[in-house]
């Protein structure tokens, strides 16, 4: 395999709750629970759950943004990049330190109506961490910005035009112009494609596919689509309530989940095709738990069809298992 | 041309009977400040009795502004319904008055939203809004609502559903409040039920339950038809015996699940369905996916013509002046598609 691009090591993140007539610290929600895993050059890493499993959470604290934004944040382990001059765990570094590890890491987001500035251009918006990381004129970013646009299917006059202008698949183009102008290695898109219509979510994939082999880069791919994360990812990981339980190659964990979790989430997943009767569907009792009271030992276990008394006692642990991806269920 | 989709007899129906809803040639327009935009074209469809019926498009398509129409709830101004007629056993909704009008909803259709958070009304209890519903329609006592209610919510899954009755929709998780939807389209027992994008804010799972649990409500009333507004082909194939793809305010193709998913005939149904990644055992993962070129034209900007024209990978250059009608094949497939013409006239 390529060498290692991100390591992360039992990274905790563990949100206040400020309460009270003084507003102080009552409590404290554990949105990621000691997650490891890693991410090599080039390949893209799929991250599945359902809302509320961290997996947005665990995204924003690879960027090392949470500091900026949730204050009060508490964030354990370590989270290992590995640049040039060998690896640097971002949690550790000071904000002028981390500020050119910034260009390296970008993310696309969700919703393309909500992140792009409507006051800005195009051209401001995909100049703006061009002004930020280089030292680059005006003339040369402006030139920059015309090639970004023309790479992502949109033209060059389009950069002195407002987001309001362009329809929804447009505007993720726009966003993924912006997360590409400083040559990012990695790049976490989180839910890039949710917001589309059917039609315009294949042109997004296939671009950041082929964006993928031109600029050799690297994804953390965060949705709730199985079928696409299966489509693009060359392995899959998928949380529950702040851990990922299963972890391991995309045709192995979606052909043959191992963990009851990743079954059920497997089995819930619509298939266009009205022939196949979904008989081994395995329906979940109940809900999400709140990750304010996470039960104890192995948090599927109050959902759990295998559940045994033991499991309310022991966090299990992720393990190999005999079809090739790592499981956190010692029963299957 | 609009006859020749409409007349067809009712072959195409999954039952030998007469459709529980018919619309007629609806056109629905809403005024703007550069213009009027045609969000409904002329649609025509059935809705028979026990049938699941899907309705597919992607934004714009006219799906919602369809389903808002049989309900009467299309803000008036800036939109309009132009024409049509919406028959429900035979009634003109359209002719009713106000009153008449808000009998039938709730009572006789009933429609579920997209995002329960904003359709459940958050500062009164989840109990007073299902009750509501009961007591408007029928003259019965408020104790007697109540078992009602606690009955409903027991119905659709909410455990302790008595003392749940005192709480506030924002006490609810996502799936719960779509239960609470749910209950509080079903406390009549309506005859059609509208869910517009009912599972479109859940997750996989919660998803998978709520559209069992829709069924299974379906299936203890004899005679009721659901119509399934969604955007996901998938659940689609998975919930619904009929399918209406519907594109830039028009159908473009109507089949039953097994013609639209086995045997497309529309260049749009056929892109579609290419489009999603292949994930069936038997195929490979394949490279790339096939990809609609373009963007859905905004209703203002629609050619003339055949409206999926100007995306078209098939198209001929007399879709760019007349607008195909709907070619019956026979078979109950319907497809407003030019390349059809020789195989409907058959």
């Amino acid at each position: 395999m390529s060498e290692l691009l991100l390591e992360v090591r039992n990274l905790e993140v563990r949100f206040p709750i400020w309460g009270g007539v003084l507003r102080h610290k009552i409590a404290e929600v554990c949105a990621v629970d000691g997650v490891s895993f890693t991410i090599h050059k080039g390949e893209t890493v799929g991250l599945v759950g359902e809302s509320g499993c961290g997996k947005t959470t665990l995204a924003k604290a690879i960027c090392n943004i949470l500091k900026e934004t949730a204050p009060g944040v508490h964030e354990a382990g370590q989270i290992l990049f590995h640049t040039d001059n060998g690896p640097v765990d971002l949690l550790a570094l000071r904000r002028s330190e981390m500020r050119p590890l910034r260009a390296k890491i970008q993310m696309i987001f969700q919703d393309p109506f909500s992140s792009l500035n409507p006051r800005m251009t195009v051209r401001e918006i995909i100049e703006r961490p061009l002004k930020i990381h280089t030292r680059q004129t005006a003339k040369e970013r402006l030139t920059r910005v015309q090639t970004l646009l023309e790479r992502v299917g949109l033209q060059p006059e389009h950069a002195m035009r407002y987001p309001h202008e362009f329809s929804g698949g447009q505007r993720q183009r726009i966003g993924i112009a912006r997360a590409l102008a400083v040559n990012p290695w990695l790049i976490i898109a989180d839910e890039p494609v949710s917001a589309l219509d059917v039609s315009v979510q294949s042109q997004v994939i296939n671009l950041l596919q082929d964006l993928q082999e031109e600029f050799g880069l690297t994804y953390l791919f965060v949705a709730h689509d199985l079928s696409i994360v299966y489509h693009i990812s060359d392995r899959i990981a998928v949380m529950y309530l702040g851990n990922i339980v299963e972890i391991g190659d995309a045709e192995t964990v979606y052909r043959h989940p191992a963990h009851p979790y990743a079954r059920a989430l497997l089995s819930a997943v619509p298939q266009p095709d009205p022939r196949k009767v979904r008989a081994d569907r395995i329906s979940l009792r109940g809900e999400i738990p709140s990750p304010l009271n996470k039960p104890s030992g192995c948090s599927f276990h109050p959902r759990c069809p295998l559940a045994k008394p033991e499991c309310a006692d022991d966090v299990p642990l992720l393990q190999k298992k005999e079809s090739g991806q790592w499981s956190a269920c010692p029963f299957t | 041309m609009m006859q020749t989709a409409t007349d067809s007899k009712t072959t195409e129906g999954p039952l030998d009977s007469t459709p529980t809803l018919s619309i007629r040639d609806l056109v629905v327009n809403f005024r703007i400040e550069s213009g009027l935009a045609n969000a409904v074209g002329g649609v025509s469809l059935d809705v028979y009795p026990g049938e699941v019926l899907g309705i597919v498009g992607e934004s714009g398509s006219g799906k919602s502004v369809t389903a808002l129409s049989v309900m009467r709830l299309i803000p008036d101004p800036p939109g309009n319904i132009a024409g049509g007629e919406l028959l429900l056993q035979g009634r003109d909704l359209l002719k009713l008055s106000y009153e008449e009008m808000h009998d039938v909803r709730g009572n006789q259709i009933a429609m579920i939203f997209q995002e329960p958070m904003t359709a459940l009304n958050p500062v009164f209890t989840v109990g007073m809004q299902v009750k509501e519903t009961v007591l408007s329609h029928e003259k019965i006592s408020r104790r007697e609502a109540r078992n009602r209610a606690i009955e409903m919510l027991q119905a659709v899954g909410i455990s302790e559903a008595a003392k749940r009755l005192g709480d506030y929709p924002h006490q609810f998780s996502g799936g719960m409040r779509q239960r609470v939807m749910i209950a509080m389209a079903l406390v009549c027992h309506p005859t059609i039920l509208i869910a517009d994008e009912p599972t479109t804010a859940l997750d996989v799972t919660t998803q998978a339950q709520i559209l069992e649990l829709m069924l299974d409500m379906k299936s203890k009333q004899l005679g009721a038809s659901i119509m399934l507004i969604t955007h996901d082909l998938a659940v689609v194939a998975e919930t619904c015996q009929r399918v209406i793809v519907m594109y830039g305010g028009k159908i473009q193709e109507v089949g039953t699940v097994e013609q639209i998913f086995d045997e497309p005939k529309h260049p749009y149904t056929k892109g579609l369905l290419a489009s999603l990644p292949a994930t069936s055992d038997k195929k490979q993962k394949q490279k790339r996916l096939y990809t609609i070129p373009g963007n859905v034209p905004s209703i203002l900007e629609m050619p003339a013509g055949c409206r999926f024209c100007t995306r078209c990978a098939e198209v001929i250059d007399r879709c760019k002046i007349e607008e195909p009608p709907l070619h019956d094949l026979g078979n109950g497939q319907r497809v407003r598609c030019h390349l059809l013409e020789t195989t409907a006239d058959e």
